[in-house]
């Protein structure tokens, strides 16, 4: 999983079944020590399932069988998942 | 999943079968302020997507599984059409 900071939101009406009634998130990688964005780590566009809001420190999974578990979709062509809203890094 | 905007679509009449009746389109990979980066990619189209549109794409397996046949060899595929990104951290 990646630490990211969730930093806006990604708004689409025509999508596949699966996306449906998910809101999407742009997520971006940070340093667990400083918070501070990951230089030239892009940004990781993923599902919302622990509805996370901008400005979130969230933990996000990269891998389809996780996503597919978590969204309980066998067929689910997704990959990018947020699982959790991190309080702490200690 | 990624950015990208729509350039162009790609006709082939000879291919795969398991590629029969898909629409390839041409995108081009956008970055986290929405410019340009990279090269462009060419992914099946799932949501009827147009020139012009920017969508997101999947890669890898989840890319096959957006497609009708289940085992089919697209390594890209369109699976939304963007309308709005809002943002807090200045990127657009």
């Amino acid at each position: 999983m990646t630490l990211c900071r969730v930093t806006g939101s990604v708004v689409s009406t025509a999508k596949i079944d699966a996306l449906l009634y998910h809101k999407l998130l742009t997520c971006r990688p940070v340093e667990p020590s400083t918070g501070v964005p990951v230089k030239g780590a892009g940004e990781m566009i993923a599902v919302d399932t622990v509805q996370a809001g901008e400005g979130d420190l969230v933990l996000v999974c990269d891998e389809g069988n996780a996503a597919r578990l978590i969204l309980d979709d066998t067929t689910a062509p997704v990959r990018t998942v947020v699982v959790a809203i991190v309080d702490e890094v200690a | 999943m990624k950015r990208g905007r729509v350039i162009g679509s790609v006709v082939a009449s000879h291919k795969v079968e398991t590629l029969e009746g898909e629409r390839l389109l041409l995108v081009q990979p956008l970055d986290t302020s929405g410019a340009d980066t990279g090269t462009p990619l060419v992914a099946c189209d799932a949501v009827q997507a147009g020139p012009g549109d920017v969508v997101l794409y999947e890669g890898g397996r989840e890319a096959a599984m957006a497609l009708r046949h289940a085992f089919n060899p697209a390594d890209a595929a369109v699976i939304a059409i963007i309308d709005a990104v809002s943002r807090t951290d200045g990127e657009s």
